[in-house]
């Protein structure tokens, strides 16, 4: 199956939810990726059929289906809220979808309900109704739900948000792998980056109603082609820096200088945004090329057996800049210190004044390997 | 670590305590006292033990009051429960519509009792009433709530359904709205017809707020009294003679405060048992 959204919109009295958005969707694993208010929501109801698109068509297979209904769609989808039927068995309720669809017999419906439920790991739970349930298994039901019918779209909308962390990461990887193994469209929404590289597939990213930039995962991650994609792709978000080039010179404010590095040095003189991710943020130098940034310390987090550090960078003259470097480790920092922060120039990307990606960090082969 | 022990709160909780005390447990433990004893005239008692309470139960008159009122609350909740959840399916989900049907519906509910009792006094009658002279007069069918059981039955029936179903239609009112919109949306794509919507999600979903309005209709109609006694007084004959009704002729008609203490009692426990056998009831047939 293909899906094909062509110049799709929709306006809800009057206010834009998505504008004109074109994409194809081939089956394997597609991730939408957006903030809160983003479209992912309304982008999968028109895919699934449950809205219809102001304008613009829906295809499938090259058939249009913009104005079929729903329950004619045969797709499948799961809410960030555990939508079972309440008053039903946890085997009734994985059953319902092919119960309705009134072509199955029983013993067919048994088979694929109980291997469906092994899948998820809630074959021990079948006679138990949904509110005895841990909202963990409650999500299983209700993702075997979805996964029973077979569809050829399947919609998963912020599925792990309201898990608590250990369960979201194992749900997460189970799901990883029982998507691989389907030749189905699966959509994936989600806010969080990382959730986006460790599924992997194709990204889409969605910002404010507008699709930002389609590709693969790990394409998009690191070609970014807009300010705005690599800061919606960024956890701890991404550090801006202002700059103006000038031969063969990149300035920062504060009087800080350093030679355009090799990815760069095409570029004609100007100003520009430079991005560069929180974990290329050190606090110490290396490889003797970085660039020194004094700043002062606002706040050190402790995540995991992280630090996130946030610093401002402030010189004479008002030009100032926030940073944020994410560090290994557990370090005390103290309000207001002073420290030296270092970036890689080799890792910077380079948007123009307007936001477009102008250059974007090499990758080396190291890193390639690391990712796979 | 040692505990800190401020007396002070209790000086927070006496006026709780004392109108507690002044409002129930004082009147109850009167009537308590009173259902022992025969109360000849003030400060002339003798005490009976027992004996009201041996008289009440093997009373016909309260027997068939208590039967009377039985069927009365099982007509009340077979009419007002569906009608309930099915006006509260009708009525509009936002939007000016869904507001101004709210307050419209709630209307009943912020009438006085003795006032309802009286509008459907007048309403009934044939002559000035306008329900009355319709149904006699153009639908031709005789009915005289004053003369005939039947007719006061189903009058006092109707006025009840007047005055409640909007309190079950407000109840689940808020109780569907508080489904999520997913569930609906997952209905749809599974293909589920409305009444499958209806069965497998909106009821069960609803089965909290419809416990407390079986509780509360169950409740109010076996207590029921001031709006029959506007209408009917209780007649003709014996015909809408609730439980309330005959309890306060014995024990301010015919003062007499033995008598009438006791029924209390008894009533009293027997209105605690029904709930808590509605309660268990309903609550068993969620689990199941």
């Amino acid at each position: 199956m293909k899906l094909v959204l062509e110049a799709v919109t929709r306006e809800v009295n009057g206010e834009s939810h998505l504008y004109s958005m074109s994409m194809a969707l081939e089956p394997g694993l597609n991730v939408l990726l957006g903030p809160t208010q983003a479209g992912k929501t309304s982008l999968m109801r028109v895919m699934a059929g449950l809205d219809r698109p102001t304008t613009g068509q829906v295809l499938v297979d090259g058939q249009d289906v913009t104005g079929r209904p729903v329950q004619q769609r045969n797709v499948a989808f799961v809410y960030q809220q555990f939508i079972n039927y309440p008053s039903l068995t946890v085997f009734e309720n994985i059953a319902s979808p092919l119960r309705l669809q009134k072509k199955f017999s029983n013993d067919e419906i048994q088979r694929r309900v109980r291997e469906t439920a092994e899948m998820m790991r809630i074959g021990h739970l079948l006679d138990r109704l949904p509110a005895a349930l841990s909202g963990g298994q409650q999500q299983r039901t209700a993702i075997a739900r979805a996964l029973v019918k077979q569809a050829p779209l399947l919609l998963l909308d912020e599925p792990l948000v309201n898990l608590d962390y250990k369960l979201r990461e194992e749900l997460r990887a189970e799901l990883g792998q029982i998507f691989a193994r389907r030749n189905a469209i699966v959509v994936y929404s989600t806010t969080e980056p990382l959730e986006a590289l460790l599924m992997g597939g194709v990204t889409a990213v969605l910002d404010k109603g507008d699709l930002l930039q389609i590709g693969p995962t790990l394409a998009v991650y690191h070609q970014p082609a807009q300010r705005r994609v690599g800061e919606v792709f960024s956890d701890p978000p991404l550090n801006i820096l202002p700059a103006v080039f000038e031969g063969g010179l990149a300035l920062l404010s504060g009087d800080i200088r350093f030679p355009l590095p090799p990815h760069m040095a095409g570029l004609p003189g100007g100003t520009y945004w430079l991005g560069v991710r929180a974990h290329h943020v050190a606090m110490e130098a290396h490889l003797g090329r970085e660039i020194e940034i004094p700043a002062w310390i606002e706040l050190a987090e402790l995540s995991g057996s992280e630090t996130i550090v946030h610093a401002d960078h402030r010189d004479g003259s008002g030009g100032e800049f926030h940073l944020i470097a994410q560090l290994s480790g557990i370090h005390n920092f103290s309000y207001e210190q002073q420290a030296r922060l270092y970036l890689d120039p080799h890792r910077l990307f380079v948007f123009t004044a307007s936001g477009a990606l102008a250059a974007s960090p090499p990758r080396t082969a190291d890193q390639r390997k690391e990712r796979a | 670590m040692q505990k800190t022990v401020n007396h002070r709160a209790w000086l927070l909780v006496l006026p709780v305590v004392l109108s507690v005390a002044f409002s129930a447990i004082l009147p109850l433990m009167t009537v308590v006292n009173y259902s022992v004893q025969d109360i000849l005239g003030p400060g002339q008692r003798v005490w009976v033990g027992n004996e009201w309470f041996i008289d009440t139960v093997r009373n016909p008159d309260l027997h068939a009051a208590f039967w009377r009122n039985l069927l009365f609350s099982f007509q009340v909740l077979l009419i007002q429960i569906p009608l309930g959840i099915a006006v509260a399916l009708a009525l509009p989900a936002k939007g000016w519509q869904a507001s101004l049907s709210l307050v419209l519906i709630a209307l009943p509910l912020l009438i006085p009792w003795n006032v309802v009792g009286t509008i459907w006094q007048i309403f009934g009658r044939a002559d000035i009433g306008l329900g009355g002279y319709f149904v006699n007069n153009i639908l031709g069918l005789s009915y005289n709530y004053t003369l005939e059981p039947r007719d006061a039955w189903i009058t006092v029936l109707v006025m009840d359904v007047w005055h409640w179903t909007p309190l079950v239609a407000l109840l689940c009112y808020a109780g569907l709205r508080a489904i999520p919109d997913p569930f609906y949306q997952a209905a749809r794509i599974d293909g589920a017809r409305l009444w499958s919507i209806f069965w497998y999600i909106q009821l069960p979903k609803l089965r909290g707020v419809l416990l407390i309005a079986v509780l509360l209709r169950f409740m109010d109609s076996f207590m029921i009294y001031t709006e029959p006694f506007v209408v009917t007084g209780g007649g003709p004959g014996t015909a809408t003679t609730f439980l309330s009704i005959y309890l306060s002729n014995i024990a301010i008609g015919q003062f007499d405060l033995g008598n009438g203490s006791a029924f209390s009692l008894i009533y009293f426990l027997l209105i605690q048992i029904l709930c808590f056998v509605f309660y268990t009831a309903i609550l068993r047939a969620g689990r199941k």
